[in-house]
């Protein structure tokens, strides 16, 4: 490769909203269920039935936009967005194109050359399709309108972003603000937050952009990487080689670690885009969004100084706990419980994030509850069990849940402070190790280390480390 | 009371003598099944007759009647509903193949409205396929003839409905008007239509053909029982985010014979070319009787008439092409038996599910939509339609009521209008406007041609304005009674007989 190229990417978020209620109808948005079950005549596009807008929707919309600096349409529209596919009840699909909600903002995020404003070139709403399902051993194709009529936001960048890493920096920023409020749990795997990547890229210092591609499908930010690094060789090689990049659709197979076209801009359809007559359009007051302000809840660094300020946590430990909205709450929860800020910031910290690397998870996906951490911080705190015995349950809870009262009294994990007992026990190990003896004697510090190690070993670690350490001086003299 | 005494009765009065115990719902609904069986070889009404429900119905109305907690002026009276208006369990088709076994599990809130009042519903009426026509000829289920001559079509879309009361084959019908599919059927069938204000009577369950000019509204022997009617339909309904909170529903109280100091505006391109001689005198007639009520009559140019046909298809095709989308075979309706993959099964089933009206505005209506047209042909039509709503207002400054006829002539022959789409199109031109604007329109019979077809005089009102319509309209008809269709009178007289 002779010549230098700059990569150009924007990004088209979707995101569930956490509605009870579809945007239109009174059904459930639950995840899950009997197909068909979370349905009526109006989500299924039944002839006659008429959409009735679920203003919850409208306030998430307003407390994304305001929290990512757009500017809000006060007046604005839906759109229908006509085509044809079964997933899609009524075949079309109610969107806004005319007038979105909100226009104009941006996000702040962090590169090794300094902060960055990603900009925002809109936020519209939208309602969910319903999921297509081939039945194999039918030769037919289902549908399920469960999902149809989910509430979407579609969150549109600027093409600001250059690298794989400033899109991963942007869209975890966008998913933290998304938590904080509440909009939205973000799950990617899940499909609540879903990334389309437009890409481009030109001969550095060229202030033209080239042909993009949009590339659909990536449903993790691993697979987001791969798909921004595979996508930008193969466009790099196309101008190398000299043959054009089309404009395309591009779908990522992450197994493969490629991608193939789906369709080119010639067979882009002409979605027929008009005002829905069914939907006047939505006036957002100067009040309403103010309301919307005031009820804004806790974002990141507000919560990064609070924890600092009210349970005097270093700045590292903070941003480390923050971010995370799950882990913060669980971390509050904790607190809340037993009072010890420290320790629960220490467990989570620790404990959790080595497991959370070990497992390859999300920390959304922790799962225990903070009364259980809280159980345990207590039980270590009073020196039931000690913190090597404390680290074996926090596994179990980890992956369990388990109570660790009930858990530390079952398998029999309380330290041992009965001294007759303790001494006996050291006793053996002082007499069996005569030579360890002998060169603790002769001044060698670790030989008292091995002895206090032997001792724990016999004990099943449930010894008050302590205790050993004064009887074993005690003894050796 | 005789079938023929009972029949002749409107339907405030059958309802005032139901509830006076000096006859049946169960006795209504009889005479009624019976006069359906006589004419419907004739005129062909009805999609779908409901024999059964309707008689355990009337039987459960009147017990509840007797029980003293129906009290409504309807109690008790059966009605036609059209078939683009839901009912739970009763076959809907819109007068198409593509719904030829469609059964809605939910009913129309303006049914519910009427159910609560005590009506007793009989069956589903004939219209032109999804409301697209003015002569109920392109129903899949074949055309509705007119009850003054059935070698005429009854208007339409909404002609099976204003067949129907014409030919007492009911006492009062829901119909809906889109363009005038309410008013000038019922002008063709010398019956009362009345086309309330956009907003006033829900959708929720009305089969959208153009959703931002649809509304539903009553057809009857006169307006008396338009009144009433629309007492029982207009309600704010959350399930229609268009419908309008409206506290001035008390419509009956316009009933008054009182035009005294009322102002009449005529707009003067009303009665210009391509308006039938016979009509133009009929309706200046009806106007002469209102000025010797003491009404001030006044002509005036409204302006941008011609100007309504056009935006009113732009606009009512786009939307219906967006409308008709769901139908495509896959979760309900007409489904070809034959095809390949799931496209060939979307186009096999939409070609051979709908008639060639319904396809033309379909794709007259993408057309418009489509990208490089959008500008041209939709915003420009919606900038239009602003215009003639501009036009009205300015209208309404100066008049309580504008007053014109319902159609430039009264009933063509069947055959006539299909072969030339362009002409039918033309005969809106009084009543499309109304719709551009949402506001109220009323047509109340006013004489007959020469050919013995019942020519209608339109009262127009400004948004939310039903009142002025309805008081207009009852003084005018106090100068006329009722008359029936000879072939539906002899019907009764046949049974008389026997
Ligand atoms: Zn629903």
């Amino acid at each position: 490769m002779s010549k230098q190229y700059e990569t150009v990417i924007g990004l088209e978020v979707h995101v569930e909203l956490a509605t009870k209620t579809k945007i239109f109808c009174a059904c459930s948005t639950e995840f899950g269920g009997a197909p068909n079950t979370h349905t009526c005549p109006v989500c299924t596009g039944m002839p006659g039935s008429l959409p009735v807008l679920n203003k919850q929707v409208v306030e998430y919309a307003l407390a994304v936009g305001l929290a990512v600096n757009c500017q809000i349409n006060q007046y604005c529209k839906f759109d229908r967005k006509n085509y044809f596919y079964p997933d899609n009840p009524q075949n079309y699909q109610i969107s806004q194109l005319y007038l979105p909600i909100c226009h104009d903002g941006h996000v702040e995020i962090d590169t090794p050359a300094g902060k960055k404003k990603i900009g925002i070139h809109e936020i519209h709403m939208e309602e969910d399709a319903g999921k297509l399902i081939h039945d194999e051993w039918e030769d037919c194709s289902l549908v399920d309108y469960n999902r149809s009529g989910v509430p979407l936001i579609e969150i549109v960048s600027e093409p600001d972003m250059r690298s794989g890493d400033e899109v991963i920096a942007y869209l975890e920023k966008l998913r933290l603000i998304i938590q904080y409020l509440g909009a939205s749990d973000c799950k990617l795997q899940e499909g609540s937050m879903r990334a389309d990547v437009n890409l481009s890229v030109r001969e550095a210092g060229s202030s033209e952009l080239g042909t993009r591609t949009e590339m659909k499908n990536l449903n993790s930010f691993k697979a987001i990487a791969r798909a921004i690094e595979g996508e930008r060789k193969r466009q790099i090689e196309l101008i190398e080689e000299g043959k054009p990049v089309v404009q395309e659709t591009r779908r990522w197979d992450d197994n493969k670690e490629s991608s193939y076209a789906m369709r080119s801009k010639e067979d882009a359809r002409d979605y027929r885009y008009f005002p829905d007559p069914d939907l006047p359009p939505v006036v957002i007051s100067d009040e309403w969004i103010g309301n919307i302000k005031s009820r804004q809840p806790e974002l990141r660094t507000e919560k990064m100084a609070r924890y600092q300020e009210e349970f005097k946590l270093s700045e590292y430990d903070a941003d480390i706990i923050t971010g995370s909205k799950h882990m913060a709450d669980i971390f509050e929860a904790v607190t809340a419980i037993c009072g010890k800020a420290k320790e629960a910031a220490n467990w989570l910290m620790v404990e959790a994030m080595r497991l959370l690397k070990e497992h390859d998870m999300d920390p959304e996906e922790m799962t225990f509850s903070a009364e259980n951490l809280a159980k345990l911080i207590h039980l270590v705190d009073n020196g039931t069990i000690n913190r090597t015995v404390g680290k074996e349950v926090f596994e179990k809870i980890f992956a369990e849940n388990i109570d660790p009262e009930q858990y530390v009294e079952e398998k029999g994990l309380r330290v041992v402070n009965d001294e007759e007992e303790l001494r006996r026990v050291i006793e053996g190990i002082v007499s069996a190790n005569p030579q360890s003896v002998e060169d603790y004697h002769s001044g060698k510090e670790k030989a008292f280390g091995f002895l206090v190690g032997q001792t724990m070993r016999s004990m099943k670690g449930k010894a008050d480390p302590g205790a050993v350490n004064r009887i074993l001086k005690e003894l050796l003299g | 009371m005789t079938a023929k005494e009972i029949l002749s009765l409107t339907a405030v009065q059958l309802g005032k003598k139901i509830k006076d115990g000096e006859v049946t719902s169960v006795e209504a609904v009889k005479a009624v099944l019976d006069q359906i069986k006589a004419m419907e070889p004739l005129l062909n009404s009805f999609v779908t007759i409901e024999e059964e429900k309707a008689l355990e119905q009337a039987e459960e109305v009147q017990k509840r009647i007797e029980a003293g907690e129906l009290t409504g002026p309807l109690a008790g009276v059966p009605v036609a509903v059209k078939d683009n208006i839901c009912i739970d369990g009763m076959k809907t088709t819109c007068s198409s193949k593509i719904l030829w076994d469609f059964v809605p599990t939910y009913t129309a809130t303006a049914v519910e409205n009427l159910k609560r009042s005590g009506a007793v519903i009989l069956g589903k009426t004939n219209m032109d396929e999804f409301a697209m026509g003015s002569t109920t000829e392109t129903s899949a289920y074949g055309a509705t003839r007119n009850p003054w001559n059935p070698d005429h079509v009854p208007g339409g879309s909404s002609g099976g409905s204003c067949a129907a009361v014409a030919a007492a084959e009911c006492f009062y019908a829901l119909g809906s008007d889109t363009g005038g599919s309410i008013r000038q059927p019922a002008s063709f069938c010398g019956v009362t239509g009345l086309k309330p204000t956009y907003g006033t009577i829900s959708r929720y369950g009305l089969i959208a053909y153009g959703s931002s000019l649809d509304q539903i509204g009553p057809v009857a022997k006169d307006v008396t029982d338009c009144a009433a009617v629309l007492e029982v339909l207009a309600s704010h309904d959350e399930k229609d985010s268009t419908s309008v909170e409206r506290k001035d529903c008390d419509f009956t109280e316009a009933l008054r014979d009182d035009v005294k100091g009322m102002r009449i505006g005529i707009p003067a391109d009303y009665l210009g070319e391509g308006l039938d001689l016979e009509v133009r005198e009929a309706v200046l007639k009806a106007a002469r009787i209102l000025e010797e009520k003491g009404a001030i009559l006044e002509t005036f140019d409204l302006g941008m008439v011609e100007y309504a046909i056009p935006a009113y298809y732009v606009i009512a095709s786009a939307e219906a092409s967006s409308n008709l989308s769901r139908f495509d075979g896959v979760k309900y309706g007409y489904r070809a038996k034959e095809y390949d993959g799931l496209h060939g099964m979307y186009k096999k089933s939409r070609s051979q599910g709908f008639g060639p009206e319904v396809k033309r505005r379909i794709m007259l209506g993408s057309f418009v939509l489509s990208s490089g047209y959008y500008d041209a042909y939709y915003l420009k039509a919606l900038k239009t339609k602003a215009l003639i709503k501009k036009a009205f207002d300015e209208a309404f400054s100066k008049y309580d009521v504008i007053l014109g006829p319902a159609s430039p002539s009264t009933a063509p022959k069947l055959g006539e209008s299909l072969s030339d789409p362009l002409k039918m199109y033309l005969g809106d031109i009084y009543t499309i406007s109304v719709n551009l604007a949402g506001l109220p329109g009323l047509t109340v019979p006013c004489g007959k041609d020469s050919k013995g077809l019942p020519i209608g005089v339109q009262f127009i009102g400004d948004c939310f304005k039903e009142k002025n319509i309805i008081r207009a309209g009852f003084a005018f008809e106090q100068n006329r009674s009722y008359e029936m269709p000879q072939m539906a009178a002899d019907a009764m007289a046949g049974k008389e007989e026997k």
